[in-house]
């Protein structure tokens, strides 16, 4: 069981223990409305998971991974309007059979890409795909030409606007700015009532633990190693014959279908989809999560998600006026005492404990973070 | 020495603690008085038992009932939904002075919507499902209504939305305390084009649904009722600064109307570069829809006066309900506040669930919904006003001209309430 090619002995109880908590804890002690808001945070623990190996391994910071949650969201969100825009649904509409937004906007007629979208193979395979290529081509354009670091944050951030503009202004074929709404059924099965959120929780925990163990597998293939090697001194990558832009992009690309397949699960368990996810608050949002969380622990990157967004809503719900300076303070506070998250926390003072107390039976060290792979010192 | 005066300034602090609370409920409840002695007042005996009021599982006790307030406290849209929630809270502060409801005092859980639409969503879905509230007073933007209507409606809350709006919407689970678009536009449009002589018409708008739609039916009433011309229709993204271009159009097509439904922020620089490009408003007749005293205490009066807004509520109306409004308003929330359109219509959302609830002996919302068309609310600020069978509101369409000073003069008003008419026939 222990070290083989997905985790050492302290990830696999470090996973199942998270696998305890999503599978078990959570869905036996709070209700259904708690448990749904649990599944909305989740939805951007995928795209922390993503930000983990781009950002924490790969050293390539993306301000701009709400397009690629966006594009995801979308995608679902377009399937699951089509099926909610029958003609039955729609007959007070000037056309009926077609979305309520393209009726207030004088469209008469479906747009011709929004008809494949009547097939949900398709959807699914454009969740993963247009994300997918879209960030191999930004990838492409970006690292071929070794254009890195700040620079590539600040181009992430400008799709990121150049994106939600986008939306925003193209109302008839996308909603603008209020999004798409209303989504009722999937496949006929009713997506909004009690039940049904419980199942579709279910559903998206287990994508997570997928989406968690090919994470792990990156990181324990020699992929992994190249890059945090490359994100350490990439010229010495370079110069020992390693394509570090194919590397970059690949790894950007993989946060980029995580950050879609959360979106998707978003879509789906808040049946909605608007632009404010699309731009750049939230895509730096995304971005914090991953911070507080330890942005070189996948699981850290998964609890940072649900800590912060636990402390949104509570914070939002007990003082709604102030609740963005406390939100902020936490911020502040935990980059100025913690630099490396939750993780550090867990890494420096908890864990050697348990070492301590593991070992004092066995001799066998081990770590949450294991420093084999992703030293816990950030190369800037 | 010094301890003998702290003492005293802490005996002074509690007293003031003590009384003032106090004497603003009494004041409140004599602001409201015109409208108390207006309704049939419910006799302190007959205050009906929970388990006949409440048989959905409300959040309704012997002595209080629970309504939700959502809106933007803080982000782009708080600017514009503080003053309705204050006047909610000034609604509601004033119904418990007066009795309350069914004998019940209201409490209110306000939530912040973080003027970002999904929040508005989980909020309302909050306020429902945990909270089980009465009634929910809230949204703003058509974007936040727009996320909450799935949610109330399945799980059947009932929803006060006070803002003018762009109507092709009706729901069993809403009551619209606002304008929908053609109450706003068409009386305001036939007076200007008969008061000017107007024939030729520019539409400016934000680029959004409700600009949009209001042009729309603004235009089809220029083209088929008025015989006038449309000689431009432009939109700008929410948020621009940039209105030269449009403003040299307005000077090389001189048209005898700029009809507007620029939102926020936009509107300080589109009238400030108006007025710098030497269109004066007193000689070009310019209409909008979308300034109220709210958004004229940031364009600046000197910018915008002699500007023509169509409305329904000025803060200026010279009507008995409306001169207990405004003071009592005003010493809850301070001298300086202005009151616009929107602020007003959320003022009558705790008054008309509070008759509706009477009317219907229950706080139940399937018979809310049943008992809301036909309910006449005669203390409202803007006059009277009820409640039409598709849950909007009858009520007047009035103009107003702005004056330095940021408040408008009323220089029209229809003589009867029109009717609300959200899925307009012949303006889709």
């Amino acid at each position: 069981m222990t070290d083989n090619r997905f985790f050492n002995r302290s990830e696999f109880i470090g996973i199942l223990v998270l696998a305890v908590f999503l599978v078990v804890v959570l869905p036996l002690t709070l209700d259904v409305f708690r448990l749904n808001l649990v599944a909305k945070y989740l939805t951007y623990a995928f795209v922390a998971l993503g930000l983990v190996i781009c950002w924490g391994y790969g050293g390539i910071l993306s301000l701009g991974q709400g397009v690629f949650f966006g594009l995801g969201g979308y995608c679902m969100a377009m399937f699951l309007k089509l099926e909610a825009s029958s003609v039955e649904n729609t007959k007070i509409q000037s056309t009926p059979g077609i979305p309520d937004f393209m009726d207030w906007n004088q469209i008469t007629a479906l747009p011709f890409f929004w008809k494949p979208f009547n097939s949900l193979t398709f959807t699914v395979a454009a969740i993963v795909l247009v994300p997918g290529i879209f960030a191999w081509i930004i990838g492409t354009a970006m690292f071929k030409r070794r254009v890195g670091g700040t620079y590539f944050a600040i181009i992430t951030q400008a799709v990121a606007a150049i994106l939600t503009i986008l939306i925003v202004g193209q109302q008839g074929y996308t909603g603008g700015i209020n999004g798409m709404t209303d989504l009722r059924t999937l496949k006929g099965w009713d997506i909004r009532p009690d039940h049904a959120k419980v199942v579709l929780y279910f559903f998206e925990v287990g994508c997570l633990f997928v989406c968690i163990m090919i994470a792990q597998f990156v990181r324990h293939a020699k992929l992994g190693r190249i890059l945090v090697a490359m994100r350490e001194k990439e010229d010495r990558v370079r110069f020992s014959g390693y394509s570090v832009a194919n590397f970059k992009i690949f790894a950007f690309c993989i946060a980029a279908v995580f950050a879609a397949i959360g979106g998707a699960m978003f879509a789906l368990n808040v049946g909605f989809m608007s632009p404010s996810f699309v731009g750049i608050v939230p895509s730096i949002e995304m971005v914090i999560y991953t911070a507080v969380g330890g942005r070189l622990s996948i699981l850290g990157a998964i609890y940072g998600t649900l800590l912060v967004n636990f402390a949104k809503t509570s914070l939002s719900e007990t003082f709604p006026e102030l609740w963005l300076f406390g939100l902020g303070g936490l911020f502040i506070a935990v980059v100025l005492a913690f630099p490396n998250g939750l993780a550090g926390i867990w890494g420096d003072y908890v864990q050697p404990r348990i070492d301590r107390l593991v070992s004092s039976r066995k001799s066998q060290p081990a770590g949450w973070t294991d420093s084999s792979v992703a030293d816990g010192a950030p190369a800037e | 020495m010094s301890s003998n005066k702290s003492g005293v300034l802490m005996s002074d602090e509690a007293s003031k603690g003590l009384i003032s609370p106090l004497r603003r409920k009494l004041l409140m409840g004599m602001a409201a008085l015109p409208a108390i002695t207006m309704l049939p007042r419910p006799s302190l005996a007959d205050v009906p038992a929970t388990s006949v009021v409440n048989t959905t599982g409300l959040a309704v006790t012997d002595t209080g009932v629970t309504v939700g307030i959502l809106h933007s406290a803080t982000g782009t849209m708080a600017i514009s939904e503080t003053g309705s929630i204050e006047a909610e809270k000034l609604a509601i502060e004033q119904i418990n002075a007066a009795g309350g409801v069914l004998g019940r005092k209201i409490k209110f859980i306000q939530e912040d919507g973080a003027s970002d639409w999904p929040t508005f969503a989980e909020k309302a879905k909050k306020l429902l499902v945990n909270d089980k509230v009465a009634a929910i007073m809230g949204c703003w933007t058509s974007a936040s209504r727009k996320a909450v209507l799935p949610v109330v409606e399945q799980y059947n809350g009932m929803l006060y939305y006070p803002t003018f709006y762009e109507g092709l919407e009706q729901s069993k689970n809403v009551i619209y305390t606002g304008q929908e678009a053609t109450q706003q536009i068409l009386a305001g449009l036939n007076w200007i084009a008969k008061e000017k002589g107007a024939k030729t018409f520019f539409f400016i708008g934000s680029d959004y649904i409700w600009p949009r739609t209001s042009n729309k039916i603004g235009r089809k009433h220029v083209e088929n009722v008025l015989k006038g011309k449309v000689v431009g229709e432009e939109y700008y993204a929410l948020g621009s600064t940039q209105f030269n271009s449009v403003i040299n159009k307005i000077k090389l097509t001189k048209p005898d109307v700029i009809f507007t439904d620029v939102v926020g922020g936009s509107n300080v620089a589109f009238y400030k570069q108006l007025k710098a490009a030497g269109i004066d408003l007193a000689k070009q007749p310019l209409l909008t829809i979308s300034v109220t005293e709210d958004e004229i205490d940031g364009i600046g009066g000197e910018n915008i006066a002699g500007a023509y807004a169509c409305m329904k509520y000025f803060q200026s109306l010279d009507n008995p309900n409306n001169k207990a409004f405004v003071p009592a308003f005003k010493k809850m929330w301070g001298e300086k506040t202005v009151i616009g359109d929107v602020t007003q219509a959320a003022y009558l959302g705790p008054w008309l669930w509070k008759l509706t609830v009477e009317k219907a002996g229950s706080f139940d919302v399937d018979k809310i919904a049943a008992a809301s068309p036909g309910v006449e609310f005669k203390g409202a600020p803007e006059g009277y006003v009820r409640i039409h069978e598709n849950h909007h509101l009858w009520s007047k369409t009035r103009v107003g001209r702005a004056k330095l000073d940021g408040q408008f003069e009323l220089i029209y008003e229809t003589a009867d309430l029109v009717e609300p008419d959200p899925f307009p026939k012949g303006y889709q």
